[in-house]
């Protein structure tokens, strides 16, 4: 039976997103933490002896630590409450005939088969706390790519795997990376090695159905040497009336001369917590490209880092965050230039209405040896009425003389006079600041392959319907 | 005898608690051209802003009435839709819109219809040839970085391009350079026609070389204190407003 939403959670309609299935599983976990419930956990993925060590470990570093003193309040995230390890009743396959029916209409809905035919090289999709699908173009796989679930990854790839896992985010880097050390389950591996150009984008999905869960993915990817990778990773859960946690880990190593793009479009309900932590560490001549879009949840924090190892490492992040009714969205980056010649370029944007509060808080750091570094950053913030808030927190920690750096932020509502030049030549005051919102995003959305900018412009189309005005 | 467009009766208006507009009359017909001058500051923009619905303005008395009917509660994307336009003396930026995607935007919701995107573009070219307006203009974002006159022209393409019943210019002419003012005059004199009307707001005679009004208009703190014809342009030319305002009220 569905009961009546509790108050705090805005009751609209998203769509294909919020369709939710009958949760089926053939493995869960008690609720909440403790060693016993990780042991087995471990034991039911038949993990090497060091990975159960590993998530021993980071629970008691779980324990030790204390919820962050800043940011929004997350006290209501309780781990007594959250099912930690929910399998799903399927396997991994490889072939989406194989995949359980209600389970592949949620990706049906969400076009990843579709764009798996039409636009990607490889596609994993993971539901709740397990890959269900993986698949990987032969051409790639003849190259030496490897792309594939991280279940898979620790055994057919241990070395790999244990040379990278969490080397990025430590456990002890705060709590819910802690948290993620100790339970984290699917997500998508990817190797590529020395050279290879791959041209076509990798994209993983992590759907979370069950409510009252957790989803701790992690993501592992190494580009080597000269090579490069568009990886891109969507998010969604359906509506649920309890809290549900996602504390994915992404980890991104990109070595001399190699190119990363990590794009991310989250969309969650707005039952959701998302804490998510995500790091690159980018090596001589390298570059990460950050794509970020963050829709939905309820609290969501979120700041990818970049950590500019090499000298001459390029960071770029561009992020797009939207915050309605009863939603506080922390997010930003983080860049470390911690060599010369280092520079990064970040572009920002929120958007917040119907109370809605979009916090831009942002670190760029330039170290002592970081000499001829440069960084640019913009960030804008939108605000569609009175009652919403935003805010930009960049702290900028620059250590030597030989820096060019640039800042420059904006925050302004909606302009009044805007939407009335628009409404007289015939646009609805609604199609009028969808019109605005959709062009103040443009600079982003531009950057976007089609397809995600569509679904952009989708789901700022869906968050600005009804509640508007 | 031609129908009557607009009337407006005794209006009145005022913004944030301040009467602005203290009773204005005034009839247009269609096929008629009607110019409104007068002195900064004496509500000629208030008068256009009413007409289209600013939420700022609020009507505290009178009527409006558009082809027979009462427009008052009208918000400003209906008054579009039944053909009314507004040239605005500030036209405003937009960001990441392009001016092609929002012009076949504005004229599929001002005629109900989808319009087609290549039957569109090769409308709008010619429009911009016409008005002397580069073509790389129309995916520029929408007044972003235009010079003045840039902006002024772009709110006469739009013009052209919504085909209103009623236009309402308010201080297109201002900032154009001579040829500007021309191609804009040509903008409105093609527009023009037997069941549309145009009414100018302007400080200056030299556009009315090009288009001859029907009727000139004073405005003056918020009346229309003088009514005549195109003569009455070149009378204020040479003696300005002083003399006007003790013929005030009536
Ligand atoms: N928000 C406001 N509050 C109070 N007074 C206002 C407000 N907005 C406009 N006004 C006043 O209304 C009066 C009329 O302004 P309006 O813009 O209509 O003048 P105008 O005739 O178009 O002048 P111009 O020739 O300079 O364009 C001015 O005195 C102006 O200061
Ligand atoms: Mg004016």
């Amino acid at each position: 039976m569905e009961k009546k939403q509790k108050t705090y959670i805005e009751d609209i309609d998203r769509g294909i997103y919020d369709i939710k299935n009958e949760v089926r599983y053939s493995y869960k976990a008690e609720k909440g933490l403790t060693p016993e419930i990780i042991k087995e956990m471990s034991k039911e993925k038949n993990e090497p002896q060091w990975m159960t060590e590993f998530r021993l470990h980071s629970l008691e570093v779980y324990h030790s630590l204390d919820l962050p003193p800043w940011g929004p309040d997350i006290s209501e995230v309780d781990m007594e409450n959250i099912i930690t390890y929910i399998r799903p009743d399927t396997n991994l396959n490889t072939s989406w005939k194989d995949v359980p029916e209600d389970i592949k209409e949620t990706f049906d809905r969400l076009g990843i088969p579709k764009a798996e035919r039409e636009a990607l090289a490889g596609v994993g999709a993971q539901y709740d706390s397990e890959v269900v699908y993986h698949s990987i173009k032969q051409e790639l796989v003849d190259q030496g790519v490897i792309y594939t679930d991280m279940e898979t990854a620790i055994h057919e790839y241990e070395a790999i795997v244990k040379e990278y896992f969490m080397k990025a985010v430590p456990p002890k880097d705060h709590k819910f990376a802690a948290l993620h050390g100790a339970v984290w389950s699917g997500g998508s591996f990817v190797y590529v090695p020395q050279g290879i150009r791959v041209e076509i984008p990798l994209q993983s999905y992590f759907r979370l159905n069950a409510p009252g869960a957790g989803q701790f993915e992690h993501t592992l990817i190494v580009v080597e040497k000269g090579a490069s990778l568009h990886f891109i990773e969507g998010c969604s859960a359906p509506m649920h009336s309890v809290i549900n946690l996602h504390a994915g880990c992404v980890e991104l190593f990109v070595k001399e001369d190699a190119t990363l793009r990590y794009s991310t479009i989250e969309n969650w309900s707005r039952n959701m917590y998302n804490l998510n932590t995500k790091r690159a560490i980018v090596d001589k001549n390298a570059t990460i490209e950050w794509v970020s879009g963050s829709f939905g949840s309820k609290v969501s924090m979120l700041y990818p880092m970049s950590i500019l190892k090499g000298e001459g490492a390029r960071a770029e992040f561009t992020g797009i965050t939207f915050a309605a009714q009863g939603q506080t969205l922390d997010t930003g980056t983080k860049v470390i230039h911690a060599a010369p010649y280092t520079s990064s370029n970040i572009n920002s944007k929120s958007i917040s209405k119907g109370g809605g509060v979009a916090v831009y808080r942002g670190v760029v750091k330039i170290a002592e040896n970081a000499h001829h570094s440069k960084s640019t950053v913009t960030c804008e913030s939108l605000m569609l009425d009175n009652a919403s808030k935003s805010d930009t927190i960049p702290v900028i920690d620059i250590r030597n003389d030989e820096v060019d750096l640039g800042h420059e932020a904006k925050i302004g509502r909606i302009s009044e006079e805007a939407i009335f030049y628009l409404m007289s030549r015939g646009i609805s005051e609604e199609e009028a600041k969808a019109m605005i919102v959709r062009g103040f995003v443009e600079p982003i959305t531009k950057e976007l392959p089609l397809e995600y900018a569509v679904e952009l412009n989708n789901l700022i189309n869906l968050e600005l319907e009804g509640t508007i005005g | 005898m031609s129908k009557k467009l607009l009337e407006i009766q005794n209006l009145k208006s005022s913004i944030e608690h301040t009467e602005i507009l203290k009773g204005i009359n005034l009839s247009i017909n269609q096929g008629e051209i009607h110019v409104i001058m007068g002195p900064n500051g004496a509500g000629k923009s208030t008068l256009a802003n009413v007409l289209m619905s600013h939420p700022k303005h609020e009507i505290t008395e009178g009527n409006i009435l558009f082809e027979g009917e009462s427009i008052n509660g009208f918000s400003a994307d209906e008054k579009a839709k039944i053909g009314v336009f507004l040239s605005f003396q500030y036209p405003e930026e937009v960001a990441g819109i392009t001016v092609e995607n929002f012009l076949r935007a504005a004229k599929s919701a001002v005629t109900g219809e989808p319009v087609k995107f290549l039957p569109f573009k090769k409308a709008l070219r010619e429009q911009m040839k016409l008005l002397k307006i580069d073509e790389t203009y129309g995916s520029r974002y929408l007044n972003v970085g235009f010079s003045g006159g840039e902006k002024k022209k772009n709110e006469i393409l739009q013009m052209a391009v919504l085909e209103p019943k009623l236009a309402v210019l308010d201080e297109t002419d201002s900032g154009l350079d001579v040829d500007a003012i021309k191609v804009v005059a040509e903008g409105v004199n093609t527009l023009a026609n037997e069941n549309n009307a145009i009414l100018i707001i302007t400080h200056h005679k030299k556009l009315l070389d090009y288009i001859k009004p029907n009727y000139v208009h004073v405005l003056l703190d918020g009346k229309i204190v003088k009514t005549s014809d195109g003569s009455l342009a070149d009378e204020i030319e040479s003696k300005g407003y002083e003399w006007l305002s003790n013929q005030g009220g009536v």
